[in-house]
């Protein structure tokens, strides 16, 4: 058998061409616990189940926000919560027309013999977990490989293990009906250009979708959660035509159109930035057979987190700051994003963090 | 470095893609001298150099022709032939806007342990005869791998060794100014199901586009010559709307869409089905980011040599019916063709033979 047909198979790629509808895109909601606490922090408030619960309301019931949304990501603690008023989150979200989605990796862990490269694990026992989270209302999971840019990275052994343990993880989310992110990101730190990004960035695609062909993985009911291609954190930075070109080039040279489409992760991209980016890509006139979308977590929350800075007093105000960020990036989906003169001043600031750990 | 960037990368993204421009395709014309000789058997000429001479001139000088194709693929001893009145072919075909291919491969040889698989030799001092074949007038070139579905084939060590062959003669092809054609050909041999040799074709694909990416080689100037997917040649037949559904999809779940267009084998199907079977693919309303074009030898111009049988006084007659063969076929890389071409003696004829060894 060359690709997954079992039960799941017409629902993956439902789901996953629906993910993709031009004028949609993913908000990244999934923090760990120790990650929003990081988050929480930097506003002063403290790291408890409520505050998470109540930041949580506050981005998926900001009036208007969904109809940009196809897909939220969430972590574990959060599927199984609730509004104020006792709404489940999942029920939220599916009255608006979004999916559910579920982070199903359990970070990452070192690699004996490299210089600091890492692999992700949670494999054991994924298929029972998968089922759980289908029942409990997730159609869309996602797992993390990171991969580092430096003098002899990354090397084989990372590529090849990340590549291969993303593989897996697609193959049995598919089986248990959650169509799986396959996200092997390329953090920008360093000092490389435009060039070096865009080299590691086909090597590392051209390896996953070798990957995802042994595992039999079925390529429509997948996305694609790539880093944009850049010049390092540390080098000049370059026009958003720019990425766009080198992004959808890497992308032509190595996605097969069987994939429906690309959600991009922001990586420590300013709001703005990711915005003008992603609307750059889809203005650029070059084949693209895949929708080229959004799935930010920092990208859309940042002003909003800054906003709510905790107190019920803020609300209105942060979830008008969410909507703007959704809007915005809804626009980009479309290429019809104009930028904003007026923008405040959160959404220009970047938020790159060196050698960031969820 | 990602990808090949030298001083004919330009010339190769053009030339490949001219080589798919709508209502073009591909002449094979490059039998060897051995398989020519077969030809020559089954019309009862004899298969000495002037002959072969007065058959590609019959070919490449027929009135109106050229305007349909965009390449001819030649064996060495063509490209450096004349007219009677001593024009070079290369400059015959020039002079009608199509490309000059050339053979480069030296065949198959047996791959120990297996079952009969083969790998393709050619690789050594190709470097040189590529600079040979370009300063000719060669501007792409072709080299065929050869693969076979069985109860246990193709076997890992017969596809990692075909496409790692793939790979090296591409890369040094671009090196030297020709765009490589990657034929990576599954045998239709077989009693298999069409489904079978989507499995197969697919995990070949997956292992050809590794490979040229391990290597180095600009996608954007080469072109892929597959098979089409069908059943095997002992089982059922299907209709031609199913040989594009199936076909299509190995290429959009395999090929990226850096490569411009693919030039399909006939592999032994007539002339007719070859022509049925890449219209109803040029028909078919789904994603096709490549060009998919022809690149037939038995199947342009098996009823042509019938009719010619040798003599001049037929001539005109067998490029009559070779310009029919070329004009079906334009129009099915545009999806209009209507049928009724397949007026001549052997338009239907199945051309398989089991086991073909060119």
């Amino acid at each position: 058998m060359t690709a997954y047909r079992g039960k799941y198979a017409d629902e993956l790629i439902a789901n996953a061409a629906y993910i993709g509808t031009p004028g949609k895109g993913i908000l990244a909601a999934d923090e760990s616990t120790g990650t929003i606490g990081k988050r929480l922090s930097s506003i002063n408030v403290e790291n408890v189940e409520s505050n998470r619960r109540a930041l949580r309301e506050l981005l998926f019931c900001a009036p208007g926000a969904l109809q940009y949304l196809s897909g939220v990501i969430l972590f574990e603690e959060t599927l199984y919560q609730k509004t104020a008023a006792g709404k489940p989150f999942v029920d939220v979200l599916n009255e608006g027309g979004v999916l559910p989605g579920i982070k199903v990796d359990k970070g990452t862990v070192e690699l004996a013999g490299t210089n600091g490269e890492t692999t992700t694990q949670g494999l054991d026992g994924l298929a029972q977990r998968c089922q759980q989270y289908y029942t409990a209302g997730a159609r869309f999971a996602k797992w993390r490989a990171v991969l580092k840019i430096g003098a002899n990275e990354p090397s084989q052994l990372a590529i090849n293990d990340n590549a291969n343990g993303l593989a897996r993880y697609a193959i049995i989310c598919q089986e248990n009906g959650l169509v799986p992110i396959v996200e092997p990101e390329i953090l920008v730190d360093g000092s490389h250009d435009i060039n070096k990004c865009a080299e590691v960035t086909e090597r590392v695609l051209a390896a996953c979708y070798k990957a995802l062909n042994d595992h039999h993985v079925l390529l429509e009911g997948t996305l694609l959660k790539p880093n944009m291609v850049t010049p390092g954190s540390d080098a000049p930075k370059v026009a958003p035509e720019v990425v766009a070109e080198y992004t959808v080039r890497a992308l032509q040279r190595t996605m097969p159109c069987a994939v429906p489409a690309v959600v991009f992760l922001s990586g420590g991209q300013s709001e703005e930035e990711a915005t003008r980016n992603l609307n750059a890509m889809n203005k650029l006139k070059a084949k693209k057979p895949w929708t080229l979308s959004f799935s930010f977590g920092r990208a859309l929350q940042q002003s909003t987190l800054k906003a709510w800075a905790g107190k019920e007093e803020n609300v209105g105000k942060a979830q008008a700051a969410l909507l703007t960020r959704c809007k915005a990036n809804s626009e980009a989906t479309l290429g019809t994003y104009q930028g904003d003169s007026a923008v405040s001043q959160d959404a220009s600031e970047s938020l790159h963090v060196k050698d960031y750990k969820y």
